[in-house]
């Protein structure tokens, strides 16, 4: 009660103030809604971390099942097992932890020591985090910025391919160029391979209702064939390979990394524009505005004289290209070749990134941090702890599980539902 | 009211478990240590009774090798388990510290290396052609770490890596003259999964070698379905993936409908479909595996296995651990063949009774005559 009066104050206290160069009826409403922002902001973070909290308990107990040293222990000594079971639980937490963040006390004493070798290692595990949320990021965004316009983007993953195809072949085939020429066109030839892709289901559904889930999906399949139709093509296939594997990229056309001797390279400062883009697209300009209203509400932005057709055609190629500039960084920005099945799935997480950032780029962008943490980190928790990185997997789905089911999670940690809901259209369904 | 102070207990739960995190992860390193998980095959009590050479194995022993797998995992049935037996094996036998990482795509080769790289490996074993470029790059950063990459050799070869390849062919062979004399219809069929030579286009080679072989000797007419020109890289029965048991079902299909009854896939897991096949139209036909004895790795369809052509890539990786280990110099290509070890047939199992003696005294002629060099599988591939 107190907290909520004293929200009423803050909110009666700004009202006016803001009210008065206007003085319109309106202003009291928007300074209403910039006191709740903060309010369900902090809403928008609670969820997403009490049901990553309920994962990792519920990935606890798999680790603990799944180790029959530790069933056997239960069995003859049970106390003793709960201290192991708790030990084994935490080794592997912390592993996961000290492989996505660092270790604090090796990052501290580098930072001091001034030593060029140990700072560096110190922050491998940061710079792998990076190196794993770049992709998310720009593919999170791609499925978050189709969800507003009311469509739902399976095809993140083929996008991803298609823009990968096309940046490692523009970045093979010009030769002698400057980077600051080169590389623009590499990526920009990702960007357009993803466009190309979302242009597809974009234009079925605006043209003839065809489902954007069936025809990404569909499409998905269509570009893995693609590609390997296409590594086995003299132009695209490295000489002196018999397997399906690209020619290298040119040096002029690789992303540089952000520090000598790390992974982590520039395609993450790509990606923060990417999210500070959709940002300014959906938030701040007209189309964003028509998007938007077409995803809230597509008879009423009908009626309001906006074309649905644009609004789907013009977000299905945005999105695409979104995750084609993924596949862009990872390809310019790692291996520098193109090979079958790189892609672990960015395009698939994008979409939990997207829902787990309920779809705004900020929160899109913190998802993928995460998402790639956990995935950093899953490396040396495999290589201290033998823990499968499987887990990783089962953690992330659990996620998944715990937020599409908000009502499961305020149940155990019995918080009392929104009153405001609704205002988070996630999914529209089939019909849509 | 209610809701604030549970959902400050929740966060303040969050903010528990990071600590926890941090400090179980402060003390883990000892207790991490990959020696404590796996304490009986440490066992160095066990190793003393032996003592063949003991100052020098107690001197140089204790070799870190470190193995990536690719992304068809450490349990796959197939090379990967294969190569992280001979890992174990080493830690057995040799005393090496093992440890392993599985990839889960091509974005994880570097990473598990750099990760090896970075726990103090001496040797990192990388397995499969497709993480060749990773392994490469890895290799020219780390020039005192040695490496060893099972299906792959590099031209020009790098100075710290040793390319484990297998001369299947000769294998191949072996289980080519063996089909073919079991063979009742007289007509036998191959087709491969991705056209990749030589790793999967020399067993399908060197089957039809020895049915040549066979055809030669006993003056038979043996013929082949599907298969491939030996002479024309580009030609040849091939499913065009190394996924769909489905694709090999229906290839399999068709060479039964057309009177075949030994079949060779080479793919790996699609070999499953030919089982398949043979097990719906319950054909008086029999199948063979590949790389390794299919009747420990895949037992439903034992009984219609006549045998499997192998690849010892654990023996391969066993003897790279032990050249690291004596210090011997990388070999830059290291050919794994009849003589070695490396390659051969897997025993008949169930088929034992229906491969005649005479045909198992021209199998080990002719495997004597392939290590003495007088028998080449290439000189027998047909006009």
């Amino acid at each position: 009660m107190a907290d909520e009066s004293r929200h009423q104050e803050l909110e009666t206290t700004e009202a006016p103030a803001s009210a008065e160069p206007a003085a319109s009826p309106p202003v009291p409403e928007a300074a209403e809604a910039s006191g709740n922002r903060v309010l369900s902001a902090l809403r928008g973070i609670l969820l997403p971390a009490l049901a990553l909290l309920a994962a990792f308990a519920v990935g606890a107990i798999i680790i603990i099942v799944t180790d029959f040293d530790l069933l056997g222990q239960w069995g003859s000594d049970p106390i003793g097992a709960i201290g192991a079971s708790w030990s084994s639980v935490m080794r592997t937490y912390g592993a996961l932890l000290r492989g996505s963040i660092g270790d604090p006390g090796a990052l501290f004493s580098a930072l001091f020591s001034a030593d060029w070798e140990a700072l560096r290692r110190a922050f491998g595990p940061l710079s792998e985090t990076i190196v794993s949320a770049t992709p998310l990021i720009l593919t999170g965004l791609s499925v978050a910025l189709a969800f507003r316009v009311g469509l739902f983007n399976i095809g993140a993953e083929g996008q991803l391919y298609l823009g990968s195809l096309f940046a490692v072949i523009a970045g093979f085939t010009f030769v002698g160029m400057p980077w600051f020429i080169h590389l623009p066109i590499a990526v920009a030839a990702g960007f357009l391979g993803g466009a190309v892709w979302g242009f597809i289901p974009g234009l079925l559904k605006a043209r003839t209702g065809a489902h954007e889930v069936i025809v990404t999906i569909m499409l998905n399949f269509v570009s893995y064939n693609l590609i390997n139709w296409a590594l086995k093509t003299e132009f695209v296939q490295r000489e002196g390979r018999p397997d399906p594997i690209s020619k290298i990229v040119e040096p002029s056309a690789v992303i540089p990394p952000l520090i000598d001797g790390l992974r982590a390279h520039w395609g993450i400062v790509i990606a923060l524009l990417a999210a500070v883009g959709v940002w300014w697209l959906l938030f701040r300009s007209t189309k964003g505005f028509e998007f938007r209203a077409v995803g809230f509400n597509p008879r009423a932005a009908r009626y309001a004289g906006m074309s649905i057709s644009w609004a789907t055609v013009l977000s299905m190629v945005t999105a695409g290209g979104l995750a084609g500039l993924a596949g862009a960084a990872v390809i310019l920005g790692g291996s520098g070749t193109l090979s079958p099945g790189f892609s672990p799935g960015y395009g698939f997480d994008g979409i939990v990134v997207a829902l787990v950032g309920a779809t705004r780029p900020l929160g899109v962008v913190a998802a993928a941090f995460l998402f790639g943490a956990l995935r950093a980190g899953a490396t040396p928790m495999q290589a201290a702890t033998g823990t499968p990185i499987d887990i990783v997997v089962v953690i992330q789905a659990l996620v998944i599980m715990f937020i599409a089911a908000p009502a499961l999670v305020r149940a155990i940690f019995r918080i009392r539902a929104e009153r405001r809901m609704g205002s988070e259209v996630f999914a529209k369904g089939w019909g849509s | 009211m209610r809701k604030h102070p549970s959902a400050m207990v929740a966060m303040l739960a969050i903010v528990m478990l990071i600590l926890a995190a941090c400090t179980g992860g402060g003390e883990s390193p000892g207790a991490s240590d990959p020696a404590s998980m796996a304490p009986e095959s440490m066992a160095p009590e066990s190793m003393a009774p032996e003592s063949e050479a003991p100052d020098e194995s107690a001197e140089a022993a204790t070799i870190k090798a470190c193995m990536v797998s690719d992304v068809g995992g450490i349990d796959d049935n197939s090379f990967n388990e294969n190569a992280w037996e001979g890992m174990q094996q080493a830690e057995a036998e040799l005393g090496a510290e093992v440890s392993f990482l599985e990839s889960r795509s091509a974005e994880d080769y570097a990473r598990n290396i750099d990760q090896h790289i970075s726990d103090g490996c001496d040797m990192i074993i990388t397995v499969g052609f497709l993480l060749g470029d990773a392994t490469a790059a890895a290799a020219e950063a780390n020039p005192d770490t040695r490496f060893a990459i099972v299906d792959f050799a590099y031209d020009p070869a790098l100075p710290n890596v040793e390319g484990l390849v297998y001369n299947t062919a000769e294998g191949a062979m072996l289980a080519g003259y063996a089909a073919a004399s079991w063979s009742k219809t007289g007509i036998m069929g191959t087709f491969g999964g991705i056209n990749i030579g030589p790793g999967v286009t020399d067993f399908m080679d060197g089957f039809i070698a020895g049915m040549n072989y066979y055809n030669e000797q006993n003056g038979t007419e043996v013929r082949m379905l599907g298969g491939r020109d030996p002479n024309n890289p580009d030609s040849g029965t091939f499913t065009g993936n190394f996924e769909s048991t489905d694709d090999a079902k229906n290839v399999t299909l068709g060479m039964l409908q057309e009177g075949a009854d030994v079949i060779l896939p080479v793919g790996g897991p699609i070999g499953q479909g030919t089982f398949a096949a043979i097990d719906e139209q319950a054909a008086d036909a029999v199948g063979l595996g590949v790389d390794v004895d299919w009747t420990l790795t895949v037992p439903e369809f034992s009984e219609l296995m006549l045998t499997s052509i192998i690849k010892r890539i654990d023996n391969s990786v066993f003897q790279a651990i032990e050249r690291a280990i004596n210090g011997d110099a990388p070999e830059p290509v290291f050919v794994s063949t009849l003589e070695n070890e490396g390659v051969g047939i897997a025993p008949f199992h169930d088929y034992e009774g229906e491969v005649s003696d005479e045909v198992k005294a021209a199998l080990e002629e002719m495997a004597d005559a392939i290590i003495a060099g007088e028998l080449v599988p290439a000189d027998h591939y047909g006009e």
